[in-house]
């Protein structure tokens, strides 16, 4: 790709664009459309573009494949975890209400960390399983 | 404080495992892990049965939201009974992966065979606790998607298209009960069960919640592999590991049938589907024809493994046999059926696992004289061939008296000589395997077999003992499926 200069210098225009548009259906999911699971989706599709561009070994650099796979998994975890530290405070499994002292806040906060979980692990599986394509037949 | 937190922990204890299980990474620290989080799982299912036998139905409201609304899980005898069964199997199934998957699994894969297994454990279990038609197909899926993976990892490359056939098949089947929670939900605006099962007969003429109804019974079907829609089963079964066949065996299949009962009988109610839809028509025919038909082809297959998936779709034959009797007896004995099905072909897959781990193959000239080399691997097949035919003392016995007993209470006859009839079949394709291995002169290199190790040993021999504890004192299974039965066909209250 190193003689696309157009398609090189767009894609470095557009990618932080596309990564920050990403928080911003991450973090204003709860106000308006969008979400984790979006969110995920475009930051893992800015990635790829990166990927598809400057070439996947670089890709691999900034994403090491190994830092990935622990993020599928930590996403997760918080997901989980928000729930569980629901029943350790004596509430019902995921009840946000008792997160915080006021209770709308503590569901504000809950319904956050879970689509922040949820946004993790779909943008880290949408770019293993891009590696995972890409990188079939070269080894 | 914590057993109000039983139905949950049920679920999420090796639902988390999973992904803990990807962070740790290292082989053996996953497999503790998942030894734990299994046993967890069987001592909580043990004390939900125990609960729910003793106080009745337990409901669990997730994020305090109130019942209609928000996701409930609801466990009575049904679900208990099956629960248990579930993470019965479930944990004695890592006890003896250990030593089986080291040989048939590549090294860098074990540990990810660990994480699906774990998600497959947790979908199956989430699917039975849950009482929300929605949160079903979730658990569906989560199950399916990991079952494929369990599949597909089998040493042989035709676990790979029969993991795909799976995959075909297995998506096809969870659409149509997409499509049938759907069409229900369109009419009744609810998808907690309960709710559904109390607004489902106001709406029960029309169009809409019949197709939902026969929707969903297809789509069920294709899962709990019956009779014309089956195709899926014997390959996935064949070239799967054999710690995954002996695991999806004994459980898949019987979660699948589990939902149909909950379907049929409770949300949509014994009136509504045999009264009305006259299902019963439909299922008692296709049982028998899978009773006949795979055990024909049983008798004629060359790979063990191969014989064993065509058996289990016999044995899936007398289960909605049972049920579509409509009568307690039959449901006891469908009910009976799963719980002992799921411990002769666990405990005849773990011994088949044995002879791969020793010969690397199953095929019935291989085993030719083996019987004595391996004495305590083909006691166990035999012992699991008696169950599975029928013979007293195994509880392969049990399932079939009431089998027999609930034909005849239904004036059925000739269902019952049908039934026994088909025990003959069984004798036909177990006799082959005995004559192989016992009756056949050992090849030149037979010497150098020995007996499996005792990690794949003492697990199929606590599932062999199971067999023959459960069919000497049957009175506990028997008066809990009796009660399952009873629960169903009184339909919600």
């Amino acid at each position: 790709m190193k003689h696309h200069l157009v398609l090189r210098v767009v894609s470095k225009l557009l990618i932080p664009f596309i990564l920050l548009f990403a928080l911003y259906v991450q973090f204003h999911g709860d106000y308006g459309p969008g979400g984790g699971f979006q969110a995920g989706v475009i930051f893992g599709a800015g990635f790829i573009l990166y990927a598809l561009i400057f070439g996947l070994e670089t890709a691999r650099k900034v994403a090491r494949p190994a830092v990935i796979r622990v993020l599928v998994a930590v996403g997760v975890l918080i997901y989980g975890g928000v729930g569980v530290v629901s029943l350790l405070l004596g509430g019902r499994y995921l009840d946000y209400s008792l997160l915080a002292h006021v209770p709308a806040h503590g569901q504000h906060l809950g319904i956050a960390l879970i689509e922040f979980g949820v946004g993790t692990t779909v943008a880290a599986v949408m770019i293993t399983i891009f590696f995972a394509y890409a990188g079939r037949g070269r080894r | 404080m914590i057993r109000q937190h039983l139905p949950i922990l049920q679920v999420i204890i090796p639902l988390l495992s999973a992904p803990l299980s990807v962070l740790l990474h290292k082989r053996w620290l996953v497999w503790g892990l998942t030894v734990l989080a299994s046993m967890c799982a069987f001592i909580i299912s043990i004390l939900l049965l125990q609960q729910v036998l003793a106080r009745g139905v337990i409901s669990y409201e997730l994020g305090g939201w109130a019942a209609p609304w928000g996701i409930e899980y609801r466990i009575d005898v049904v679900n208990a009974f099956v629960l248990v069964i579930i993470s019965a199997i479930g944990a004695i199934v890592p006890l003896y992966a250990a030593r089986s998957v080291e040989r048939e699994i590549a090294a860098d894969r074990i540990s990810l065979f660990y994480t699906a297994y774990l998600l497959c454990l947790a979908g199956l279990l989430g699917i039975a606790a849950t009482g929300d038609a929605f949160n079903v197909f979730v658990f569906l899926e989560i199950s399916s998607l990991s079952s494929y993976i369990l599949i597909s990892l089998g040493h042989d490359r035709r676990a790979l298209t029969a993991s795909y056939q799976y995959l075909v098949m297995g998506t096809i089947g969870a659409t149509f009960i997409l499509i049938g929670i759907g069409l229900a939900y369109m009419m009744t605006g609810t998808l907690n069960m309960m709710d559904l099962a109390r607004r489902v007969p106001a709406v029960a003429d029309t169009r809409t919640i019949r197709a939902a109804l026969a929707f969903l019974t297809v789509g069920i079907s294709l899962k709990l592999a019956l009779f014309p829609l089956h195709l899926w089963l014997p390959n996935a079964y064949a070239y799967a590991p054999s710690t995954v066949t002996a695991f999806l065996a004994a459980t898949a299949t019987k979660v699948a049938i589990y939902l149909l009962l909950r379907f049929l009988f409770t949300i949509f109610g014994a009136v509504l589907s045999f009264e009305e839809m006259i299902l019963h028509f439909v299922l008692m025919p296709l049982a028998l024809v899978a009773v006949f038909s795979a055990s024909i082809v049983a008798i004629f297959q060359d790979n063990l493994k191969r014989m064993l998936a065509y058996s289990s779709v016999a044995q899936i034959g007398y289960i909605i046999l049972g049920i579509s009797f409509v009568s307690v007896t039959g449901l006891t004995a469908g009910i009976l059926h799963l719980f002992n099905h799921a411990l002769m072909k666990g405990a005849l897959f773990m011994a088949l696992g044995c002879v791969v781990y020793r010969l690397g193959s199953v095929r019935l000239r291989d085993i030719a004289g083996l019987g004595r080399r391996m004495p305590w691997t083909f006691a166990a097949i035999v012992i699991g061939g008696l169950s599975l035919i029928g013979i007293p003392l195994t509880v392969g016995f049990i399932s079939k008296w009431y089998l027999v007993l609930a034909a005849l209470e239904s004036q059925l006859w000739w269902v019952a000589v049908l039934v026994l009839v088909g025990s003959l079949l069984a004798v036909a394709y177990v006799w082959r395997v005995v004559e192989a291995a016992f009756f056949q002169p050992p090849p030149r290199h037979a010497a150098q077999y020995q007996e499996a190790p005792l990690s794949l040993l003492i697990p199929t021999w606590i599932l062999i003992g199971a067999n023959i504890y459960f069919g000497i004192d049957a009175e506990r299974t028997v008066s809990i499926a009796q009660r399952a039965a009873e629960w169903l066909l009184r339909g919600p209250s």
